[in-house]
């Protein structure tokens, strides 16, 4: 037995019913989850070892049905048909049970070797739901194990039942569905036929009931992975229509099968529901519809949704404050003793210079500057989305989407475009249109990521808060960063809509989104997680990019060529250009240098502006305060530095990851010069409005 | 209970679906959601400029914008 090969076991299910945590905690992958819809776009594969047998668990796209309607449903369909696979779970939603059969249902016509997993036992308790598994499992056929995947239970159980379908002899006999007798008799005068020509890869019974319904894209698909085409093989192709000309003799067009069908599943589905599930008097579902009501209300739910931001970020932003410092204290006093120690080892000092002054120091003004906010904004994000409230966001911007005549779903990027736009472009995957996932993936970065919040944040406290901090300061920062915020999410509608009228001209496709009940965010598990998944990740990508150019920024300040210094040298060539668009040579080229991380754009132009030949730690904001101004900046000044952050080309991962999932260098050309764009001409106009009417 | 269009509910109100007028990728997508006639539609929310709206079908709160729900026709007879 311990020779036998690895057994290959698809998981199904609806979207957001926690699939992906039975997928996680079977096989120990992280891979992280969701609270919306559609998030595995791509299968994900994962191994699991259960009593000394190996299994491959494919994680499938979420998908209500098998019919072939979207991407993901054709991606499990197919991987169904001829992905090769032993046997299937199919998770549910034990609060919804009902529409969830409709997916279990299907799979059984395709694959009997399959195990129910009805998740979420737990909080279909609470909601007085209560599941008979013994009465689903008798109508259904097949094994059924509850399950709180949450929470780790009853997934030994569902292990043993997969074990026992895939062992035993005979497969289970699933219920099938009784569809009209005319579709069943019409299926019945194809079944033998394609019998012989399936060989028992594919269900004779499925098949006659998709070539009825002239299933287009099960076509193509039959005839890749199974040599046979049913539109070369005249005799199938004359089968077929003469059933479908009966059919339409009975009354029925073939053009309305499809929905006899649906019907017929979810007929199915309700009466096993009924039998099975017994709700009584639902107390969340009304506290969720009053939660929606509040979180959605006319007037109130915009205003609410920016308020919720700022709280959001004020704690980021005083949260931050005082780990920052003792990190910078520590990272710092690292650095004197490595300075020592370079002088005990006699090293020469360009090697001190570039390693310690030029690397630890940039590294060290990253980490310091870097995770508080991250350690404090991700989690929280991330609670927020555990909750249920990006769907809802999603749902409140979709308006100013559907104008731009782009997806609603691009809210849902954008959001995640706030922690890392890199991200955010690799999460346009959930948007199905090619012409609409381009529009979100060119528009990313017009909402400011992670890394650009703290030059945001310090530009703001210098010029517009006051260094004198306290709570009030930290809240006038959070305000003015929530504007700012703001602004770039307009941005990303007007941009949206002018590529919508241009380059990207067409419809919007139609779309519909889920909008999930409100789950008790799981405080323990999203700290982990976001620190795990998205913190140390991101932190991790920032100091690999900082490390290298912290050498070369180094370089740059202390290598001369002439009289000057190579970074004299740019900034100088940079700065009549600079000025008109209210910056300077420095501010610039900072912005330049720092194209392989965001974070680095403030202490590089402090360095140049001390031309000391190394990365400053700002002692306080009141110093660093003191020597832009004494270097020339004003209000304006810190104005255009905002806006020019807002809007600039993407870093260097963003356009990487740009690349990838456009495939294309001329859309990524686009994604660079759209931003780049869009904040010289508004520098510009700011700088060259406030000279003209004498404010600066 | 109400006949006319889906987009036409107000936030509270429901009806059953008598049956589905969309163009044919959106109308099976309206089906895999479970709004095939005879399938009772509650409106449970609407966006602050009024498009789109959620609506409760069998246990799921959807959102659907305004354009697709007007393809719905209600005013059918409740299952069972």
């Amino acid at each position: 037995m311990g020779l036998a090969r690895e057994r290959v076991v698809a998981l199904a299910g609806n979207p957001n019913v926690g699939k992906s945590t039975v997928f996680n905690a079977l096989t120990g992958l992280r891979q992280h989850t969701g609270n919306w819809p559609g998030k595995t776009v791509v299968t994900a594969q994962g191994r699991c070892t259960h009593r000394d047998r190996d299994y491959v668990l494919v994680d499938l796209p979420g998908t209500y049905s098998l019919m072939a309607h979207s991407p993901e449903e054709e991606t499990a369909r197919d991987f169904f048909c001829f992905g090769g696979a032993d046997g299937a779970v199919v998770v549910c939603d034990a609060t919804c049970l009902e529409r969830n059969l409709n997916l279990v249902l299907q799979v059984l016509e395709l694959q009997s070797r399959t195990v129910v997993c009805v998740n979420l036992l737990d909080e279909a308790g609470r909601k007085g739901v209560r599941v008979d598994l013994d009465a689903l499992s008798e109508r259904l056929g097949v094994p059924v194990v509850g399950a709180s995947a949450g929470r780790g239970k009853g997934l030994d159980e569902l292990l043993n039942r997969v074990e026992e379908v895939l062992d035993c002899r005979e497969p289970p006999k699933p219920l099938m569905v009784r569809y009209p007798p005319a579709v069943e008799f019409a299926a019945a005068t194809l079944t033998p036929l394609l019998g012989r020509r399936l060989k028992g890869r594919l269900p004779a019974r499925w098949t006659a009931l998709r070539l009825l319904e002239g299933d287009g894209s099960l076509l193509d698909a039959l005839s890749a992975a199974l040599d046979w085409d049913p539109r070369q093989d005249g005799e199938v192709r004359q089968a077929v229509e003469e059933a479908r000309a009966d059919l339409a003799r009975t009354g029925l067009e073939p053009a309305e099968l499809n929905s006899v069908l649906v019907s017929a599943l979810l007929r199915t589905a309700r009466e096993i529901a009924q039998a099975a599930v017994t709700a009584q008097q639902k107390p969340e579902e009304d506290r969720d519809r009053r939660l929606d009501r509040v979180l959605t209300h006319r007037y109130a739910a915009i205003p609410m949704m920016i308020l919720l931001l700022a709280g959001v970020l004020w704690l980021t932003i005083q949260g931050a404050n005082y780990p920052s410092a003792l990190l910078s204290d520590g990272l710092f006093w690292v650095q004197d003793r490595l300075t020592d120690l370079f002088a005990w080892l006699g090293a020469p000092e360009w090697l001190h210079g570039a390693l310690v002054l030029g690397v630890y120091r940039v590294l060290a003004w990253v980490v310091s500057v870097m995770l508080p906010p991250m350690a404090i904004f991700f989690p929280l994000f991330t609670l927020l989305e555990d909750f249920g409230y990006l769907p809802r966001v999603a749902f409140l911007l979709d308006h100013a989407f559907q104008k731009a005549r782009a997806c609603g779903k691009q809210a849902l990027t954008m959001c995640m475009g706030f922690g890392c736009n890199a991200a955010g472009v690799v999460g346009c995957r959930i948007i199905d249109s090619p012409r609409e996932r381009l529009i979100a993936i060119l528009t990313n970065s017009f909402v400011p990521c992670n890394g650009r919040f703290p030059t945001l944040i310090a530009v703001i406290t210098m010029f517009f808060v006051g260094a004198e901090g306290g709570a009030w300061a930290g809240l006038k920062a959070a305000l003015l960063l929530t504007g700012v915020i703001v602004l770039g999410v307009l941005a990303t509608f007007q941009v949206s809509r002018l590529l919508s009228a241009t380059v990207l001209k067409g419809v919007p496709s139609s779309f519909t989104l889920e909008l999930p009940p409100y789950r008790k965010p799981r405080v323990g598990q999203v700290i982990v997680r976001s620190i795990l998944d998205r913190t140390i990740f991101v932190l991790g990508r920032a100091a690999a990019v900082a490390a290298p150019a912290g050498l070369v920024i180094w370089l740059c300040a202390n290598v001369t060529v002439g009289d000057m210094t190579i970074l004299d040298h740019v900034t100088g060539f940079l700065d009549p250009f600079a000025r008109l668009i209210g910056l300077d040579g420095v501010i610039l080229t900072a912005f330049i240098l720092g194209f392989p991380a965001n974070e680095i754009v403030i202490p590089i132009a402090i360095m140049a502006y001390l031309s000391t030949g190394t990365i400053q730690d700002a002692e306080g904001l009141g110093a660093l305060h003191q020597l832009l101004v004494d270097n020339g900046w004003t209000w304006l000044t810190a104005v255009c530095t905002l806006l020019f952050s807002l809007f600039h080309w993407p870093c260097s991962t963003t356009c990487l990851s740009i690349a990838k999932e456009s495939g294309s260098f001329k859309w990524t050309a686009l994604a660079v010069m759209l931003p780049t764009g869009v904040g010289v001409l508004m520098c510009f106009c700011v700088a060259t409005a406030a000279r003209l009417l004498g404010l600066a | 209970m109400n006949d006319g269009f889906l987009n036409t509910l107000g936030v509270g109100e429901s009806g059953v679906v008598a049956g589905v007028e969309a163009e044919s990728a959106m109308r099976r997508r309206l089906f895999d959601l479970g709004l095939v006639p005879g399938t009772a539609v509650t409106c449970t929310a609407v966006s602050p400029a009024g498009d789109p709206a959620a609506y409760l079908i069998r246990g799921a709160v959807i959102a659907i914008r305004g354009r697709d729900a007007a393809g719905v026709r209600l005013g059918g007879e409740l299952w069972d």
